[in-house]
């Protein structure tokens, strides 16, 4: 439950975050800025996604499906209609929010394993809808679409890389106050205590189906924000750019960054973007190689992941520095 | 009609390959509860060993026979080091592991034999035998299944260890007491998973050639065949497989389109999970508060 109480060192922790991540695209180069504005969108897609996994135990294998519908919203609006990219981002979470309320009502009735296999079903037969001809002239097919990148607004002195970096990082940054909000308040319980034991959920008044559709469609709609985001960051659009294994790698971002855990979905999103960058240098077969690895290890060694990690670490750190206090303190007296 | 009775007949053949990939599923699925979600990767590895050995000049039915053998092996040695440790485990863990084991195989695969496809040969002749409806490879492919099935069902009907087998997945606890070593009852069964998995990856591979990625669809497919015939019911999962097999391929051929075959399966598996989530032959469990 990390990350859902106040306190102050926490704050000044956050606040140093944020200036860091507005100052990044001022000394990156604009490579570097892309690739922390890929980190952003999909810290955006990972919690949504450990919302519905993390704090409600709804499995999803299927979310890259999510985030292909927001990705193919922003670009059919752009490209056909000639929508505005930031009002895209909004209708994509719309439209996903009310795909994944429709996903979220059959999805009900299924716990555990039926729910992995649905969503594993819906991110495997995803790309082919895609492809789908009758679809062809809004989605472009196998070719995709092509999108072009938005301009600095009002006359900013700053490249198209580092307005697109700060204009996901301000969104990002409402998703994640809005998550806080919502996970810490009558609804985030209401989530947790359905993860643990629904049956005492639901003698203690909650309303289990509308909880759960509920955490589908904000998930899925946090899925799509990060999708238009990320369609309009990309500035291109693909059917083979939406493989089930799209679903697969948010699964790992949220294992290997902490499943429950708002920051964990931080580390999952740098983890996603670079390990494989790193791995790839070594073979193109590696990065899935090392992805499988770390997540045996991280399930087995440290099944609260990377966020878990760090909050032993914390933890470890001030009252280590308690305990030297009252140890100076009783020397004195 | 001729055209439709050959897609019933290729519909037949491949619905052949889902019910033995589906009886793999529902194998691991009687004795564990778990789905196994890396089992289209492990088929797809063991084809990959019988093209090796192909290649490095073993004759067909040589390989066939040592990569069942080496895939009872794998499968073993997977739930003893791996898949044991999760069995008490909740169902996301688990799910985690099988979705690492599947991302395993398939990355040192492609690694090892690189991403390039691969032509698989076919152990059956080339001109058809049995008519014009159904090619020659076809018909061996049903053949096998067909072979696989009966020997499956006589082991497990007639045989100590077979009768062993069944009453651990019935009552653990119970076999336990009786004296069966039900720990490698389940090992075994991963074993016998993994080697049926095996022979279908290799009936399949001729059809769609040979990539890391080429068990993914085949997956899905055999996941609506074991949901369809219920989860835990193999004469459902073979029946399953054939009507999945035979409904792919009518309605790709005359309402979807081949583009939307795997929206098919998709649409099975939601409508069966909704409607019928037992299937057609499973039986349902009440849990206790």
């Amino acid at each position: 439950m990390g990350g859902l109480y106040v306190n102050r060192t926490r704050l000044i922790l956050v606040a140093l975050v944020v200036v860091l991540a507005c100052a990044l695209p001022f000394v990156l180069s604009s490579y570097r800025v892309f690739q922390f504005n890929m980190v952003l969108v999909y810290a955006i897609v990972l919690l949504g996604l450990n919302m519905l996994t993390g704090f409600n135990g709804q499995i999803s294998l299927g979310h890259g499906a999510f985030y292909a519908i927001g990705a193919y919203v922003a670009a059919v609006l752009m490209d056909h209609w000639g929508v505005p990219y930031w009002v895209t981002v909004p209708v994509a979470g719309v439209i996903c929010f009310i795909a994944g309320f429709l996903f979220g009502l059959p999805a009900l009735r299924l716990h555990g394993h039926y729910l992995a296999l649905a969503t594993f079903a819906l991110g495997i037969s995803m790309p082919q809808i895609l492809k789908y001809k009758g679809l062809e002239e809004w989605t472009g097919g196998v070719q995709g679409i092509v999108i072009l990148k938005p301009e600095a607004p009002f006359g900013l002195n700053i490249s198209q890389d580092q307005w697109l970096y700060l204009f996901t990082l301000i969104i990002a940054l409402v998703m994640f106050w809005l998550a806080w909000n919502l996970l810490r308040g009558r609804i985030g319980r209401a989530m947790v205590a359905i993860r643990d034991h629904p049956i005492a959920a639901e003698a203690m008044g909650i309303d289990v189906a509308a909880v759960k559709t509920l955490t589908f469609g904000v998930s899925a709609l946090y899925a799509g924000v990060g999708g238009a985001l990320g369609a309009i960051v990309v500035q291109f659009v693909a059917p083979d750019s939406f493989v089930a294994l799209v679903s697969i790698t948010f699964l790992i971002g949220i294992v290997i960054g902490g499943l429950a855990s708002i920051s964990g979905v931080i580390y999952g999103a740098l983890f996603i973007q670079f390990v494989p960058n790193i791995a790839d240098e070594i073979s193109k077969a590696a990065p899935w190689a090392v992805y499988g690895l770390f997540l045996l290890a991280f399930i087995f060694l440290a099944p609260a992941g990377i966020a878990g990690f760090v909050r032993a670490l914390w933890a470890r750190l001030t009252t280590g520095s308690t305990r030297k206090k009252r140890a100076a303190q009783t020397q004195e007296t | 009609m001729e055209a439709f009775l050959h897609q019933v007949f290729s519909g037949l053949a491949n619905g052949a390959i889902y019910a033995s990939l589906a009886l793999a599923l529902v194998m691991i699925y009687q004795s564990t509860h778990h789905i196994n979600f890396a089992q289209g990767e492990l088929a797809m590895f063991s084809t990959y060993l019988a093209w090796a050995m192909i290649n490095a000049g073993l004759p067909y039915w040589a390989a066939f026979g040592l990569t069942v053998v080496a895939s009872f092996f794998i499968g073993l040695i997977i739930e003893r080091a791996i898949v044991r440790r999760v069995a008490d485990a909740p169902v996301l863990t688990v799910v985690v592991v099988f979705i690492a084991l599947l991302v395993i195989l398939n990355s040192v695969t492609g690694w090892i034999f690189t991403y390039t496809i691969k032509v698989f040969p076919s152990p059956f002749p080339e001109e058809p035998l049995f008519g014009p409806y159904i090619s020659s490879h076809e018909a061996g492919v049903v053949g096998v299944s067909i072979f696989v099935l009966v020997t499956l069902f006589l082991f497990f009907r007639f045989t100590p260890l077979g009768l062993a087998m069944r009453a651990t997945a019935e009552n653990a606890v119970s076999s336990r007491l009786a004296g069966i070593r039900t720990g490698w009852m389940l090992a075994l069964g991963w074993g016998i998973a993994a080697a049926i998995g095996a022979i279908a990856g290799m009936m399949v591979a001729p059809i769609v050639y040979l990539d890391p990625n080429m068990m993914s669809g085949i997956l899905l497919y055999a996941i609506a065949a074991a949901l369809m015939g219920g989860i835990d019911s193999p004469l459902g999962a073979v029946i399953g497989g054939l009507t999945v097999g035979v409904l792919e391929n009518i309605m790709g051929a005359y309402v979807v389109g081949t583009e939307l075959k795997l929206t098919v399966a998709l649409v099975v598996i939601i409508g069966v999970l909704i409607f019928k989530p037992t299937g057609l032959f499973g039986r349902s469990f009440v849990t206790r508060v």
